[in-house]
């Protein structure tokens, strides 16, 4: 408790400042998706996407690299041009605009800053091209440099800058200009780890300070967890779920979505009149309102399930799987058991305490499964 | 199935809807271009070559009495000769220089290096009247060797003189291809040839020299068609039976109405031609990007001392033979008199005076001349460059190739293309001015001929140019034309510039193209009134100061592109990794 309060003050200390500053003052606007369809020669990188973003969201685009997560960012900032479907910002079909009336701003993922330019230059790039006044955009340019806190750096060029200095040069330069979107193309891949939780926490507040309504794309679940309102799962081409992180990972959609977000145990079997057998004979009664479909296949977390010694009493509302400790792992707050259950693995998180012993490998031990927890999903 | 080809087809469509105008139309302006100063006067000269010279009918008799005439077939063979055997010559001076910087620890290196650049500055024309009076048959060296030794050495006899100005002259290009060959090779290459037992001449005959091979094929064909299609060394030496002087001396001799001209510039650009294939088929499947991880060049050890000094002859007696056309020359345009005498009788500054007063036009020419082939080239270097890496534009491979293409042609061939394609077109308000020896035209001959060097920067200039930075300009509102004048054009400004400079202190010596398209000595560049002063004896020492400032406005060209290039380099190399 104590040293989660430590570094919560740590972080606050270097929370971007400001509150005062009305740099992106532009409220958000939805983005809408409709039938998108978009080839690269004979590679289909995304198959009829619908998405509907809502104002002054910060969404996620979720999934393993080749998913086209990516391509649909560029779509959005007019980098890439659908064969099909159409992208509205507000109101306004942009489908057709080039990426410079779009008024989309991007946060590249190498951050894209011109080398041949200062910092101040750099930043006040958007602004020359809207034929602002020069005594507007040296206010705004200054006012935006010091809600990233950057102030002290505008005549550094960008080579003279750490990592994070310049993604919030590059943060700056987007959000100078007021878009009514703002893209995040992986902006955090480049730092490293502790850069990386702290500049997480930046991004949000200013993204809930601007109220701007905010596309981010990552592979971390993490990332998408910890910042996002909501998230696109996608995986070939495809959107997956949309759906609030909790509920991704709670009630995911099919495999794929439950295997990307957190660990998740599937075993085989087949629907019979009273549940689901195993193929070790064991039958899971079904939870209220679920059937399986057929090839549906039988998901539960690590953390859904108790282990106990085989001739412990079972527990009410679960069912019983009788197995031998195969492998096992340390992770701090827990141990994470894989237990040989039949011909299948399946993965069980037992609470750890200090002083505790743990069980040996090999060892036999039953496991109780809670039978509200499982979900039948097919691939 | 049907849905991805109907995807397909609505790509296509928006596509076209979206396709930028203003690229089509830079597209369509430097394919005119380069149709109608560069493939056009080349076809003509194909053509015209093709043709019965009474009826205009298409025929091979041209080709028959080429082939029939004795002294063009002597011409070709003496061209061959010269090609082939300054190859030769060449590769002996470029290999023990190679040899010496790839095996061995060794401080005259650097030397080697500067060995490598300094022929290149100076055209080989311009050092062969020099190379007369220090080698020719009662020059410097041989009045001495018979005072001493009472013989003489034909180094400047005929096609010797040839041989010897253009090997001396062109052999950097073979160190330098061999170098970076050898310095490609990775050690652990040679080292696992030495640990399945190969050692000695061995390792080298099986391993080494094969992995060196398409860097010294790409410097000696280079070498070889370099010599085959000059104009000006052989015509300043007064060897006239080769190819290029003979197409020179039949178009002005003749006129431009006799074909054998047309033939023998077909057969030169047939050589070039074949010169590249051959050199593209070695290369074939051969460029071994050998270098892996850490380790570049083959394995050097110290010299002994018996070897560093052998090390230093070899060096000391290719620097002087380097040097010799330099020394000749600054030697000649101080000199008052100078003949039948190991050095001149004495020493004036007379002849920078005349230069400087009643020729200075000369030097004002090639300013303009070159300067404006320079921007000419560095914009469609930049264009092109720009239209092949940056857009979608069908077709945009071509510009590249055509632009290219001119490597291929010989000045002279470029030279008798535009005589015939523009002789009997007028300059528009300038009666009978000729546009094929109107000044802006032999511009435009040295922007073309010299545009693949610009175009090569450019390109390079333009990759290292990460595209994200042009999108973040876009997405912050910079339109295309916008986004290039901001950010493109000033991130590639040292490629440029190193282009720029290349292109101006190349065709500030060009003489090929430039012998054919001149027509006055009011609009003749340095190169040509060189070439008009050396006819005469009197008009030596004069050529001979030209020659110089010639020299050394090449060589300040050149040491400037270098500066600029290696800040470049410094600059990148001095941006800090993210963290």
């Amino acid at each position: 408790m104590n040293q989660a309060t430590t570094i919560q003050n740590n972080a606050s200390d270097t929370v971007i400042p400001g509150g005062q500053a009305r740099v992106g003052s532009a409220r958000g606007v939805g983005v809408k998706i409709e039938g998108v369809n978009l080839s690269y020669g004979d590679t289909h990188v995304l198959k009829d996407v619908n998405l509907d973003i809502r104002p002054g969201e910060f969404f996620a685009f979720l999934g393993p690299s080749g998913c086209g997560k990516t391509s649909l960012l560029r779509l959005i900032a007019g980098f890439n041009t659908c064969q099909t479907g159409r992208v509205l910002i507000g109101d306004t079909d942009v489908s057709r605009l080039p990426p410079w009336r779009r008024e989309v701003g991007m946060v590249f993922q190498s951050y894209a800053l011109w080398p041949h330019m200062t910092v101040f230059r750099n930043v006040a790039f958007g602004l020359e091209e809207r034929k602002v006044p020069r005594h507007e955009i040296k206010k705004r340019v200054g006012e935006a440099l010091e809600l990233v806190g950057l102030s002290h750096l505008a005549d550094r060029r960008p080579s003279q800058l750490s990592g994070g200095q310049q993604q919030r040069v590059a943060l700056a330069r987007t959000i100078v200009v007021r878009p009514k979107v703002l893209l995040l193309d992986e902006p955090l891949s480049n730092l490293d780890a502790k850069l990386r939780v702290q500049m997480r926490r930046e991004l949000l507040n200013l993204q809930r300070e601007l109220g701007l309504t905010t596309i981010f794309v990552t592979h971390d679940q993490e990332e998408a967890n910890t910042m996002c309102d909501r998230i696109a799962v996608m995986y070939d081409g495809v959107v997956q779920q949309v759906g609030r992180p909790m509920d991704l990972y709670d009630e995911p959609v099919n495999l794929f979505v439950a295997g990307f977000l957190g660990t998740a145990n599937v075993l085989e079997g087949e629907a019979v009149t009273d549940g689901f057998r195993l193929s070790n004979g064991v039958v899971v009664p079904l939870p209220q309102g679920q059937s399986p479909t057929p090839g549906a296949k039988l998901m539960f977390r690590p953390q859904n399930l108790q282990i106990r010694d085989p001739d412990a009493p079972a527990q009410p509302g679960c069912v019983r799987l009788q197995g031998n400790i195969s492998y096992r792992e340390f992770l701090g707050s827990s141990v994470r058991y894989t237990v040989r259950v039949g011909s299948q693995d399946v993965q069980v998180d037992a609470p750890h305490q200090g002083g505790e012993p743990q069980r040996e490998i090999g060892s036999p031990v039953a496991l109780d499964l809670a039978v509200d927890k499982v979900r039948f999903l097919s691939a | 199935m049907s849905t991805t080809a109907n995807a397909r087809l609505a790509g296509l469509r928006f596509d076209l809807a979206t396709a930028r105008p203003g690229q089509a139309l830079l597209a369509l302006f430097i394919a005119s271009f380069l149709i109608l100063f560069l493939f056009v006067p080349v076809l003509k000269v194909v053509h015209v070559a093709f043709q019965d010279r009474a009826t205009g009918a298409l025929t091979l008799v041209n080709f028959i009495d080429f082939f029939q005439t004795d002294i063009f077939i002597r011409s070709f063979w003496n061209s061959f000769y010269v090609s082939a055997m300054s190859v030769v010559l060449a590769t002996l001076f470029a290999l023990p220089l190679a040899y010496l910087t790839s095996r061995f620890e060794f401080r005259g290196a650097v030397i080697i290096q500067t060995l490598g650049v300094i022929p290149l500055i100076m055209p080989p024309f311009i050092g062969a009247v020099a190379m007369q009076l220090l080698f020719g048959r009662n020059g410097t060296v041989n009045l001495l060797l018979d005072q001493h030794f009472g013989f003489k050495i034909p180094f400047m006899e005929g096609l010797n003189g040839v041989i010897f100005v253009q090997s001396i002259h062109y052999f950097p290009f073979i160190l330098i291809n061999l170098s970076a060959a050898l310095r490609n090779i990775d050690r652990a290459m040679e080292e696992a040839a030495q640990n399945l037992g190969a050692s000695g001449f061995r390792l080298f005959r099986k391993v080494v020299f094969p992995l060196a091979m398409p860097g010294y094929i790409a410097g000696a064909s280079l070498v070889f068609i370099k010599v085959f299609d000059d104009l000006a060394t052989p015509l300043l030496l007064n060897v006239n039976q080769m190819l290029a002087p003979q197409a020179y001396l039949r178009i002005t001799s003749a006129g431009l109405g006799d074909p054998m001209g047309y033939v023998i510039s077909v057969v030169l650009v047939a050589c070039s031609l074949l010169a590249l294939w051959v050199s593209a088929l070695a290369m074939k499947g051969k460029d071994y990007a050998t270098v892996q991880r850490g380790g570049g060049g083959l394995s050097k050890r110290r010299m002994r001392p018996w070897e560093t000094v052998l090390a230093y002859a070899v060096i000391g007696i290719i620097l002087l033979l380097v040097l010799a056309p330099h020394i000749g020359l600054t030697l000649l345009s101080f000199a008052t008199v100078w003949s039948f005498s190991p050095l001149p009788d004495g020493y004036t500054l007379a002849h920078y005076q005349t230069v400087m007063v009643e020729s200075n036009q000369y030097i004002r020419n090639t300013l303009v001349y070159a300067s404006m082939a320079g921007l000419i080239d560095v914009v469609l270097g930049t264009a092109i460059a720009y239209l092949v890496l940056r857009t979608k534009l069908v077709g945009r491979r071509w510009l590249d190739y055509g632009a290219m293409a001119a490597l291929a042609v010989p000045g002279v061939v470029l030279g008798i293309g535009y005589l015939r394609t523009f002789y009997d077109i007028e300059v528009p308000f300038m009666e009978g001015q000729s546009l094929a020896t109107f000044w802006l035209v032999l511009v435009i001959a040295l922007a073309v001929r010299r545009l693949p060097y610009a175009l090569r920067a450019c390109t390079a200039a333009l990759q290292q140019v990460s595209a994200s930075l042009e999108e973040a300009a876009e997405n912050l509102g910079a339109g295309k034309l916008r986004t290039v004048l901001r950010i493109v054009v000033p991130l590639m400004s040292g490629g440029i510039m190193a282009g720029f400079i290349t292109s101006f202190a190349t065709a500030a010596v060009e003489l090929s193209a430039t012998m054919m398209l001149v027509q006055s000595t009011e609009d003749a560049p340095l190169a040509y009134g060189l070439y008009v002063f050396m006819q005469s004896a009197a008009g030596r020492g004069p050529g001979a100061a030209l020659g110089v400032i010639a020299v050394l406005l090449v060589a300040g060209c050149t040491f400037i592109s270098h500066l600029i290039i290696e800040r470049g380099k410094a600059g990148r190399a001095a941006a800090p990794d993210s963290h």
